[in-house]
């Protein structure tokens, strides 16, 4: 009893110390195996990210030896003003809003067919998926050489193919990859990126509950009412985060614009990366490539963000319908 | 004797992190050094570019360099790009992971100017069996240092010319004059043009790069009376000479030339001459022994050769060499010229010839290699106009005013990688019909300008 009674007392008495600080002793105890792990993320993450930041501001190009100095923000003012970024800013708003925008209606359109039982579903569910498995780069070279080369390309044989069913002796010559250079980074793009979508909303159309669905069906909806009314709210979530992971992913493009354009004809598909890839591996400006790097990090950010609100303002008013 | 191969795997990482690449640099400051863990004999650490010649020499190496003198030597083989991107670095940041790297014509002033290489005509000098005099004077030109010292040993060399399909020719009762002018070049584009289903007259590169399209377009601006600076440095791009230059390479790639055009580079041009789709190239000397290579060529045999078109000067052939540099920062100097010396010696020559082959001696650095019977007769059909096309070549005056660096399709400076390759790039464009010769050249005059500020 008699010891019972100061207890509380003390408790009362110091009511943010004693427990709090027992609690921190606690927590921290717990913490501290996990501590050198959080150490090692930071330094292998956030310190290159700083290394970065620093290099932004100096005026370094490494076949100029010995003329490194700081040079406070004006890295950062040749990136907001030199033509060339600004085109290729531009060119990687493009790239990333269509390559997107397409490959999640695609992937949607994909994956509410597959939600469907139908058999040889595993199989189709296999196949669609692949091409987002095959490395980037080697994507981008079967693109640029066994579908767009004008030569001995699909896309031309075919066209070839047709031309001579048809009596003509040889179908047109297309130079795919420079007659239409952005929507020849954007479709192998898209080709990649619509299996990912596909999977991600096929998760939510799978995590739909199904007495919902057949409420609607007992209560005389039609499918595209059940599609535009439940579905497609339900999907929301599931849908932001397929465009805020493929913005991130797309923004950072750099092998298919490396290996099936080489950024050009012109400065026509020099994104972002590639821009700045000429900077540090051409011109060897170490200062401008990392401010560069640096607007790119904030930009995705920026970019993901809008993204996010457009579309969770868009589904707020279906709502609110 | 180790050889490790880098391929493209985990360059999309490195260059869309390259800012955070930079980070690493600083890393890498603190010097790998190179690892030699040979048994008892020193070893050097040796990074070449990937070309078949380079390949050729990492096979032969152990059993005859390693086998004589006991220095083990580490290859490290990249392409072309990745290897200017990290021979560049390391000896940039003095990292010092390699005792010799291959570097060529265009970085040699650059890096001796920036102090980055060793002088190497000492150790050439004292080496009896190495005959320096051998040596082709345009390459010891484009080697060596306003001292007058070498500064890098060549391993093979190469102008550029002429190429033809000579069944296609002789189809048409055409002759390609050995010395064409791009008039008669352009007229007979223009006539072979379709001369079998789906055959176009010429191919010229149209891919961006200052080493790619910059190259042969350079050599015509050079004959046209162009140029990209004057000799103190007033940038020449959008000039009437340069611009009627680049409109006549221009109009003759998209009427008569290959298709794809601005998508084509040197390999892609070896294609369509090898298998039937153009009827002429112009391009590297070096080309010559995969054109006469049956086993990927249809037109081995059947290649006729001309010295590279002009049109005001004489002489209009590129210049271009492979060459073993060595840092300042190894520590292993007398290892390093040792393999060196041996790898563009004469020996080394005869030991490819009889090994491998004559036609793939790495050839085009001495006057020697033309004399000898057996290359002779493997290098029937080129060795003679590229031994020539090498000689004219005049790296320090290669049109018709006097220049502010030494080079002939580059201009030797570490902005023109950066220069070249964004004018190509609106070049290439215009090619594609993007944009025109006018604007691309006055963007470009704008950014040589830029580069110009630095040096008047």
């Amino acid at each position: 009893m008699t010891t019972l009674i100061p207890a509380p007392k003390a408790v009362r008495a110091h009511p943010p110390h004693q427990p709090g600080r027992r609690e921190t002793v606690h927590k921290w105890r717990r913490r501290f195996p996990l501590l050198p792990a959080l150490i090692f993320t930071v330094v292998v993450t956030q310190l290159p990210f700083v290394a970065t930041l620093i290099i932004s501001t100096l005026q370094w190009n490494i076949l100029k030896p010995g003329e490194r100095h700081f040079t406070g923000l004006s890295n950062y003012a040749f990136v907001f003003t030199d033509e060339r970024l600004r085109t290729a800013v531009l060119n990687t708003i493009v790239l990333t809003a269509s390559v997107v925008s397409i490959s999640m209606v695609l992937g949607l359109g994909l994956a509410l067919l597959l939600d469907r039982r139908f058999p040889g579903r595993g199989l189709a569910r296999t196949l669609l998926i692949t091409p987002f498995l095959v490395m980037p780069v080697a994507a981008a070279l079967l693109w640029k050489h066994a579908i767009y080369n004008p030569d001995y390309g699909l896309l031309n044989g075919t066209l070839n193919a047709l031309y001579r069913l048809f009596g003509a002796e040889n179908g047109p010559t297309i130079d795919w990859v420079s007659n239409s250079a952005m929507p020849a980074v954007v479709v192998a793009l898209v080709w990649q990126w619509t299996p990912f979508m596909m999977l991600i909303l096929l998760a939510g159309l799978q995590a739909q509950p199904g007495d919902v669905l057949e409420a609607a069906r007992v209560d005389g909806a039609s499918a595209m009412a059940t599609f535009r009314f439940i579905t497609l709210p339900h999907l929301r979530q599931y849908i932001e985060l397929g465009v805020l992971l493929g913005t991130i992913y797309v923004v950072q493009t750099f092998d298919a614009v490396f290996t099936i354009t080489q950024g050009g004809p012109g400065s026509q598909t020099t994104n972002l990366p590639y821009e700045i890839y000429l900077t540090m591996f051409r011109k060897y400006e170490y200062g401008e490539a990392a401010a560069a790097g640096v607007v790119v990090v904030i930009g995705s950010i920026v970019v993901a963000t809008f993204a996010l609100r457009t579309i969770a303002s868009l589904f707020r008013e279906e709502v609110s319908r | 004797m180790t050889i490790r191969k880098i391929t493209h795997a985990g360059r999309s990482t490195r260059a869309v992190l390259a800012a955070v690449a930079a980070g690493s640099m600083l890393a890498a400051c603190s010097g790998a050094g190179g690892s030699s863990s040979g048994g008892g004999g020193e070893s050097i650490n040796v990074l070449m570019v990937g070309n078949p010649q380079m390949e050729d020499i990492a096979k032969l190496t152990k059993d005859t360099f390693t086998k004589d003198t006991g220095i083990k030597v580490n290859f490290t083989i990249l392409p072309e790009n990745e290897l200017r991107d990290k021979v560049t670095q390391d000896i940039a940041t003095q990292a010092g992971q390699y005792d010799v790297a291959t570097i060529g014509a265009y970085e040699v002033p650059i890096w001796h100017k920036n102090d980055w290489l060793h002088e190497l005509s000492s150790y050439a000098g004292k080496d009896s069996a190495f005959d320096e005099a051998d040596l082709l004077k345009p390459m010891v030109q484009s080697l060596s240092g306003d001292d007058g010292k070498l500064y890098a040993l060549p391993f093979y060399g190469e102008s550029s010319m002429l190429m033809y399909n000579k069944e296609v020719m002789a189809e048409k009762g055409i002759t390609v004059p050995e010395k064409p002018t791009w008039q008669q070049v352009a007229d007979i584009a223009a006539k072979v043009d379709g001369a079998r289903p789906g055959m176009k007259g010429i191919c010229l590169r149209g891919l961006a790069g200052w080493g790619e399209l910059g190259a042969p377009l350079t050599t015509v601006v050079n004959t046209f009376g162009g140029t990209w600076f004057t000799k103190d440095w007033k940038a020449q791009v959008n000039s009437a000479e340069f611009k009627k230059a680049t409109n006549f390479y221009v109009d003759l790639v998209r009427k008569h030339g290959e298709v794809g055009a601005p998508q084509a580079g040197f390999t892609e041009c070896l294609n369509a001459l090898s298998q039937g789709k153009v009827a002429m190239w112009y391009d590297a000397t070096s080309a010559a022994g995969s054109l006469e290579d049956p086993k990927s060529s249809k037109i081995a045999g059947k290649v006729g050769y001309a010295y590279a078109p002009v049109d005001k000067t004489d002489s209009s052939g590129w210049l271009w060499t492979w060459a073993w540099a060595m840092p300042k920062t190894t520590k292993k100097a007398d290892a390093a010229s040792k393999f060196m010396l041996w790898a563009s010696g004469k020996d080394y020559e005869k030991l490819v010839g009889e090994k491998l082959g004559w036609s793939r001696v790495p050839a085009g650095k001495r006057a020697s290699t033309y004399e000898l019977p057996e290359y002779q007769k493997a290098a029937s059909a080129f060795g003679d106009i590229t031994l020539k096309s090498i000689e004219q070549a005049n790296p320090t005056d290669p049109g018709v005013q006097p220049r502010p660096t030494v080079g002939v399709q580059f201009v030797a400076v570490p902005e023109f990688q950066d220069l070249g390759t964004k004018v190509t790039q609106e070049i290439s464009a215009a090619i594609a019909g993007k944009t025109s010769v006018d604007k691309a050249l006055d963007k470009g005059q704008k950014l040589a300008e830029e580069t110009a500020k630095t040096y008047q």
